[in-house]
């Protein structure tokens, strides 16, 4: 039966493309066989486990130090941050080959940050984040054949090509935002919108350790705390901001103390179960009218800054690798859920066929489809206006602008 | 009413009838309920000098039309519509329990209390980035500077967040905000305090710019912005708010708009064009008092909007005049002015021009401090004079 697998797996391995083209089904199919010859009996249903305990920053309790996970929890998680992985290892390739263009600031390491967060809040609660931010996109709901396509520029875009990597928008998802810290006051008035609102939603406002130490961002901290704005501030703390390591831009590099009078917790941000319940932990606190509170996610890019930066002159390969090694977030999950029976290697290798597959077929989308019409360039300058005239590089040019 | 001119003023008739001349008819922009306009001749110091301009064949006033301060304006505007739309919050500094800086939101902390009428800390990038995402999130807010020199601080958030947001996400967030308050010079607060922001705003696609002159504008340009789901700055003048305007019974009304990117004939005239926002079209309009009793005819152009600039007003006007002069309070370069320029250079009314055109502006200097000097870093009556009488070369 092994033997059946491993041939099915390697048959698929070797030419996924070919064997697309010619049996669409054939990954399905190859996984069906083997689904058919696995003990559901096998796996567990759920299984808990100790999670680092979160340093707290004007707190007498913080989250929980146990996480349940279920199986389908642990399936989800795992799919959703190998499709961000590839999807970034993708974006690398095609940035490589001239067919993205500008900035291009991946995600890849990171990924337990984006679906912990996600998985702890609700579709309706409210996400902005800086530039780094396909991975955001993604858990926001857009097909990830869109955000290759907006990367490449193309009409089929989630932004038809007018954003780019940095401007990517979603339901409740404000980008994707090029300006370092601008976002966090925007985030702070999404959260009193949600306030005035009274609808119970929160907005989850990301920044890194380089924004950390913009001023508009204790001016946020001060008038969210005033009013009490249900704002989750998350700074994502990959260790550099750029090229410039947290030691030589800050004199407090505990991100979670900054906000002084707001509470804080200091969280593993390379365990998925561990951002997730420290969000929860943030959320509720949030919801309950407590005013916002304030969540530093350790975490790691292996990528530099952005494409332009190799990453190596700031750091050495020695540490990249080292965390790859031991604090790789979908290896821990994995080894998670394998180790106690959620999942088998097999079941996550198929997960990773599939998702390769998905990458694929949207890098193919990405890079076939047009370029958006001249027509959009005067587009989308003013909402719910009768068309008017734009003007072009000459006063000869015109184009029609409708919202 | 008439009659109750006082020893300061001076009764003028002027545009539809000349003392001693034949008579012409009247301007249309007269609405139809209004019979006197009164328009400020210099605000501040002398004395205040009202024109009054009668409209023929009318004796005596509409009862419908009233008095109304700029201030007034922009109180009034602001109550209807914080109480049409919920969605609709102010905020600022000094905005709330101190009735506004320069008491433009009197009474509305009082009457709509903490969650529509909300006093910030001094942090204007940080307020205005919170309104801007406020308004992304559905709220429609009106975000106050207490004068736009500080909105400097803020203008990363108005430009980058706000103006850019809409063409970034190809329609999918619309930023309805406005942002108002006093603009360009006051009256002796020196240079960080003085400066005109017409030009940096008007060049950002994505904004709206506005700017009133009369109560008039104040008010319906208010409400037009607020109902906008488009960023709107809207660049008020701190010597304008106490200045009395009439106005009429429609303009009266919870529904008056003034609409965006329309400019105002305030005055119809034959021999030159004088285009102007804010506080310089009542200059112009003294200046074209004064020229009248020489036979000179300018048209006086309010142009109310600065983006979308209403060009076709302008040049329709040029075609009929032939001359253009251009008068405001920012300074010269890369300015309001400096744009009809270039547009009607590029379009029909070039043919029709019979002298370049010319610009008045502030100095090309900071704002002093003393009197004498800061009166001369900006255009007055005098100047626009000079210029029509250059330009018509009489």
């Amino acid at each position: 039966m092994r033997k059946m697998l491993l041939a099915a797996l390697s048959r698929v391995l070797q030419g996924p493309a070919a064997a697309a083209a010619a049996r669409p089904g054939a990954v399905s199919e190859v996984s069906r066989v083997v689904v058919a010859s696995r003990n559901y009996a096998d796996f567990a249903s759920e299984a808990t486990f100790d999670i680092k305990k979160c340093d707290l920053h004007r707190l007498e309790e913080g989250p929980p130090v146990t996480a349940v996970l279920t199986r389908e929890e642990g399936l989800h998680y795992y799919r959703t941050m190998q499709t961000i992985r590839r999807m970034e290892l993708k974006s690398d390739q095609l940035y490589k080959q001239k067919i993205i263009r500008g900035f291009c600031h991946l995600y890849d390491g990171q990924e337990a940050c984006c679906v912990g967060l996600e998985a702890a809040i609700n579709p309706t609660d409210h996400v902005i984040t800086a530039y780094r931010a396909h991975g955001y996109a993604y858990t926001r709901g857009t097909a990830v054949r869109e955000i290759l396509a907006e990367l490449t520029g193309r009409k089929g875009g989630c932004a038809k090509g007018k954003g780019g990597s940095m401007h990517m928008y979603a339901h409740h998802f404000y980008g994707g935002n090029g300006i370092v810290g601008a976002q966090v006051p925007l985030g702070a008035g999404i959260a009193l919108a949600c306030k005035y609102f009274g609808k119970d939603e929160i907005c989850l406002t990301l920044y890194g350790d380089g924004a950390a130490n913009q001023g508009q961002i204790f001016e946020t901290y001060n008038m969210a705390a005033l009013w009490k704005l249900p704002c989750i501030f998350i700074c994502e703390n990959n260790r550099y901001g750029m090229g410039t390591s947290v030691e030589r831009a800050a004199a407090s590099t505990d991100y979670y103390k900054r906000g002084d009078y707001i509470p804080g917790i200091r969280v593993d941000g390379m365990d998925i179960l561990c951002v997730r319940e420290a969000t929860k932990f943030a959320a509720e606190h949030c919801r309950s009218g407590k005013g916002p509170m304030l969540m530093e996610l350790q975490t790691y890019r292996y990528h530099g800054h952005s494409m332009s930066d190799p990453g190596i002159s700031y750091r050495t390969r020695e540490e990249i690798q080292e965390v790859r090694s031991k604090s790789d977030p979908i290896t821990l999950l994995k080894d998670r859920m394998v180790n106690n029976s959620l999942s088998s290697v097999e079941e996550l290798k198929e997960i990773d066929v599939e998702v390769r597959k998905e990458i694929e077929e949207a890098a193919q989308f990405a890079t076939t489809d047009p370029e958006p019409p001249l027509e959009e360039l005067g587009n989308h300058i003013y909402k719910n206006e009768p068309p008017f005239e734009v003007r072009g590089p000459s006063q000869w040019i015109k184009y029609k602008s409708v919202g | 009413m008439a009659a109750a001119a006082g020893a300061l003023r001076r009764l003028v008739r002027c545009g539809p009838q000349q003392v001693g001349s034949g008579r012409l008819p009247p301007p249309a922009s007269r609405s139809p309920g209004s019979v006197l306009t009164l328009v400020p001749v210099s605000p501040q110091g002398l004395g205040r000098r009202l024109r009054l301009q009668l409209r023929s064949g009318i004796h005596g006033s509409a009862p419908a039309a009233v008095q109304v301060t700029v201030r007034d304006a922009l109180n009034q505007a602001l109550d209807e519509e914080l109480e049409r739309d919920e969605r609709v919050f102010l905020l600022g500094e000094e905005v709330a329990q101190y009735d506004g800086a320069y008491k433009i939101s009197r009474g509305l902390w009082k009457k709509y209390g903490d969650k529509r009428i909300i006093d910030t800390p001094i942090s204007e990038m940080g307020f205005t980035g919170i309104a801007v995402g406020a308004a992304m999130a559905g709220l429609r807010p009106i975000c106050e500077f207490m004068t736009f020199n500080f909105s400097m601080q803020a203008i990363d958030q108005v430009i980058n967040s706000a103006g850019k947001t809409l063409y970034m996400s190809a329609g999918m967030v619309p930023v309805p905000v406005v942002f108002r308050g006093p603009n360009g010079a006051s009256a002796g607060v020196g240079a960080q305090h003085s400066q005109c922001f017409a030009a940096w705003y008007g060049h950002c696609p994505g904004l709206k710019v506005v700017s009133p002159w009369s109560s008039e504008d104040a008010k319906g340009l208010l409400k037009a912005s607020v109902r906008d789901d488009n960023p709107v700055v809207m660049l008020e003048n701190e010597l304008m708010y106490g200045v009395p305007f009439e106005m009429a019974e429609e303009a009266q009304s919870k529904d008056f708009l003034v609409p965006i990117g329309k400019a105002k004939i305030e005055r119809q005239g034959t021999h030159v064009t004088l285009v102007s926002h804010s506080r310089s079209v009542g200059h112009c309009l003294e200046a074209a008092a004064v020229l009248v009793k020489e036979g000179v005819e300018c048209e006086v152009i309010n142009l109310r909007t600065i983006r979308p600039m209403d060009v076709e007003s302008i040049e329709a006007s040029v075609v009929k005049t032939n001359h253009l002069i251009t008068v405001e309070g920012g300074w010269p370069q890369f300015g309001v002015g400096a744009e009809i320029c270039a547009r009607i250079m590029e379009g029909p009314a070039f043919n029709y021009l019979d002298a370049p055109a010319v610009r008045l502006t502030g100095a090309d200097v900071p704002m002093p401090y003393a009197k004498i000097l800061e009166e001369n870093c900006l255009p007055q009556v005098k100047d626009i004079i000079f210029a029509v009488k250059k330009v018509l070369n009489i």
